[in-house]
């Protein structure tokens, strides 16, 4: 950074010669502090957006219905997204990487069933468990060996898988439901940590949030992710082994939704071969919703977790205002339509704004967004 | 630098949603005690409890005021709607105020948040027919013990998750009841007959097609091989393929059993559009109007169905006996409902089960009777 020119000392090539532009840079001081209003649009990126419509929505809530600020309407807000938050984290990466996985409702609805009937047989749950959570890394491991090794697009492989998964599970359990799981089971999934109105599934997703911010943001493997992201083959060239990458992200993103299948028949305290389905489009809208670019290589793991209360509190609230299911549908579409659209004219807007500055300086060093500095 | 703003941010938006996680109980209501005469205007003293949703309920309960949700297995169901009207004709005649609220497809796991905001806003008393047993329990159990009455309606909740559970007709005389209308429909009583079903989950048609299998092991239905059963969700998509499907997959097929009044209406519409009148016939549950002119074209010469109307008033008002305390739900108790069962009293049976009354057998000589008198 130091010796690049410095923006707002007006030494810029195009502008008519100033004595200061004579003075040799090393006289000036070290930090750079940019203009004010450039500093300013760093605070108007996607995640101070999310937060202010979160805000709204918060503020709406209460205006809307006296329960909305209650112990008991927030532990409903955050159980029933639960399982979709935590798919969303990993779910992030793959899509910065460039990819996508669309079979995660499907291997939620295989991890249930394989959980439910080794349970009906008399296996205990926490074997059923590591069971599943393994299974979930072999089907991860079976789209990322597709995508990589094969070359095949992520979006056919994990159309695929999304139909086998649920093949298997329907396979497993055929039309029957598993219901009957110990009360301790149901409690974890349903209920809330004893004398509060904190579930119990909350502090599993805090615990993975925490985790994946620090890997993407603050480790190698995250730098990886973004560098794979923007630009695949510069990263392979820079010595990014970029199939083993992507192969344990698919890993990882398959035993998260197999943990969050385990966390849906818990709090459901049913198991059926169709449990999650649908759950894939919400994780996705929760995902882009959050800032992350579908292209790849943008986007951060605090803009999803935004997303993830923005787009609940949203369902609560209009679950409390009596809104009908189908106009439900058309808020959450919306929203999803609205949180592509936006940065797509944002930079638009960018550009042209750019354009007006033609001929001064271009800000030095320009940080895309979750990348550590 | 970048990184603070968005700490920043994520820190803020969840200390936001902690302070509300540590709020105990709901902001107090700046209405008046709960002490009101019933004459107070229903829908405020309802729309204003107390801060508890336990003690909102028995408020409501003393002022006269009940509030009642009704969650259908799904909403756009032209059957839950009957029995809404059934329900709102009860609000009016007993007093409170009734809402339907549900899920656009018949899905238990997407049932559970609209009973917990049920449950969160301190209704008086959920109305509930559950698109799977024991997925909706833990969440009525959550309002059971909240103070709400639970009524279960149609499709039964898991025993435990229900105060009391109006069923519709006797289970046995339903599958007793597909399975003649199956012998009445197939020459000589021979044949294939297959289901089409609804949801794979749900309680009541599972239960009855259970009882039609019961029944066609007797001698008298020997000559009849049932040939399985495929699932239409109560989607009139799903419905009308998986018919097609019936029909391709068995040629020889007599009957179609729909026990659900969407299903038996798309394999009407199937078996017409194939051109098989007459070949193959269907039966099953069906609503009058929707499936009068099936019945005169000689797809569907014999179905069955109850009041649809009276069942929602039935449930509506065993929800205002529970939330007033004339009945507690126990086996053994008796009530009464003005205007419905002739004015008989009803006995509650085993596990807190009530039965609406016998089903009734449509055909061409009454169709247009029962389309005038039910008006759906």
């Amino acid at each position: 950074m130091t010796g690049a020119p410095v923006p707002g000392s007006g030494a810029a090539a195009g502008e008519a010669a100033r004595p200061e532009a004579t003075r040799p840079e090393a006289a000036r001081p070290v930090s750079v502090r940019r203009p004010l209003l450039q500093r300013a649009s760093g605070l108007l990126r996607w995640e101070t957006l999310l937060l202010v419509v979160l805000a709204l929505l918060v503020v709406e809530g209460t205006r809307l219905s006296k329960f909305f600020l209650t112990g008991p309407n927030f532990a409903n807000l955050v159980s029933a997204v639960m399982e979709v938050a935590i798919v969303a984290l990993p779910m992030t990466l793959i899509i910065i990487t460039g990819e996508i996985d669309l079979s995660v409702e499907s291997m939620i609805g295989l991890s249930g069933a394989i959980v439910g009937s080794l349970w009906a047989a008399g296996i205990p749950i926490e074997v059923g468990i590591v069971v599943v959570l393994i299974v979930g890394a072999l089907g991860g491991l079976f789209n990322g060996l597709l995508v990589t090794r094969l070359g095949l697009p992520s979006l056919v492989v994990t159309l695929g898988t999304l139909a086998l998964y649920r093949g298997f599970a329907q396979v497993i359990l055929g039309p029957t439901a598993i219901s009957s799981f110990p009360a301790g089971f149901t409690a974890f999934g349903f209920g809330n940590i004893p004398g509060t109105t904190i579930p119990w599934t909350l502090i599993v997703f805090s615990v993975l949030s925490v985790v994946f911010l620090l890997v993407t943001h603050r480790t190698w493997i995250g730098r990886q992710v973004f560098a794979v992201g923007k630009n695949k083959d510069a990263a392979r060239y820079s010595g990014v082994r970029v199939g083993t990458l992507k192969t344990a992200l698919f890993v990882v993103t398959g035993m998260i939704a197999a943990l969050a299948g385990v966390i849906l028949a818990a709090r459901f305290s049913s198991a059926r071969a169709d449990n999650g389905t649908g759950l894939t489009l919400v994780v996705v809208t929760i995902v882009l919703l959050g800032g992350v670019d579908i292209n790849g290589g943008k986007g951060t793991i605090a803009g999803v977790i935004l997303a993830v209360f923005t787009l609940s509190v949203l369902q609560n609230e209009l679950r409390l205002a009596g809104v009908s299911s189908e106009y439900q549908g058309v808020a959450v579409g919306l929203l999803l339509i609205g949180s592509v659209t936006a940065p797509y004219l944002a930079r638009q807007a960018r550009s042209y704004s750019d354009r007006a500055r033609r001929g001064r300086q271009p800000p030095a060093g320009s940080v895309e967004r979750g990348e550590v500095v | 630098m970048i990184y603070r703003a968005q700490r920043l941010a994520a820190g803020v938006a969840v200390l936001a949603l902690v302070v509300a996680a540590c709020g105990s109980s709901a902001t107090p209501a700046p209405s008046v005690a709960p002490s009101v005469a019933p004459s107070v205007a229903a829908p405020s003293a309802a729309a204003s409890p107390s801060a508890a949703p336990s003690a909102a309920a028995s408020a409501a309960a003393s002022a006269g005021a009940l509030s009642v949700v009704v969650i259908p297995k799904q909403i756009n169901n032209p059957y839950f709607d009957v029995a809404f009207k059934g329900a709102q004709k009860a609000a009016s005649d007993l007093g409170g105020t009734v809402t339907q609220v549900g899920p656009s497809a018949a899905d238990a796991t997407q049932q559970v948040p609209f009973i917990q905001t049920a449950t969160t806003q301190g209704v008086g008393a959920i109305v509930i027919s559950a698109d799977d047993a024991t997925a909706v329990a833990p969440a009525l159990q959550a309002a059971m013990a909240a103070g709400i009455k639970v009524v279960g309606y149609d499709s039964s909740p898991a025993v435990g998750a229900y105060n009391v559970f109006v069923n519709q007709a006797d289970t046995a005389g339903i599958g007793k009841g597909l399975a003649d209308m199956a012998c009445d429909e197939a020459p000589s009583c021979t044949g294939e007959i297959a289901v089409l079903s609804a949801a794979q989950s749900a309680t009541n048609q599972n239960a009855w097609i259970d009882a039609m299998k019961t029944t066609l092991k007797d001698a008298k239905y020997s000559k009849l091989v049932f040939d399985g059963v495929v699932y239409g969700n109560d989607d009139p998509q799903i419905s009308t393929t998986q018919a097609q499907g019936l029909l391709q997959a068995h040629p020889n097929l007599k009957v179609i059993v729909a026990p659900t009044t969407v299903g038996i209406i798309a394999a009407a519409q199937v078996v017409r559009a194939a051109k098989k009148t007459g070949s193959v016939f269907v039966t099953g549950l069906g609503t009058p109007k929707g499936m009068q002119d099936y019945v005169k074209g000689g797809e569907a010469p014999e179905f069955a169905l109850w009041n649809v109307t009276d069942l929602g008033y039935l449930a509506y008002a065993v929800a205002a006996d529970l939330a007033n305390g004339t009945i507690k739900g126990t086996e053994g108790e008796t009530f009464t409902v003005k205007g419905i069962n002739n004015d008989q009293p009803y006995t509650i049976g085993k596990d807190s089960v009530v039965v609406l009354g016998p089903p009734f057998v449509f055909n061409k000589a009454n169709i247009d009777q029962f389309v005038a008198s039910f008006g759906f």
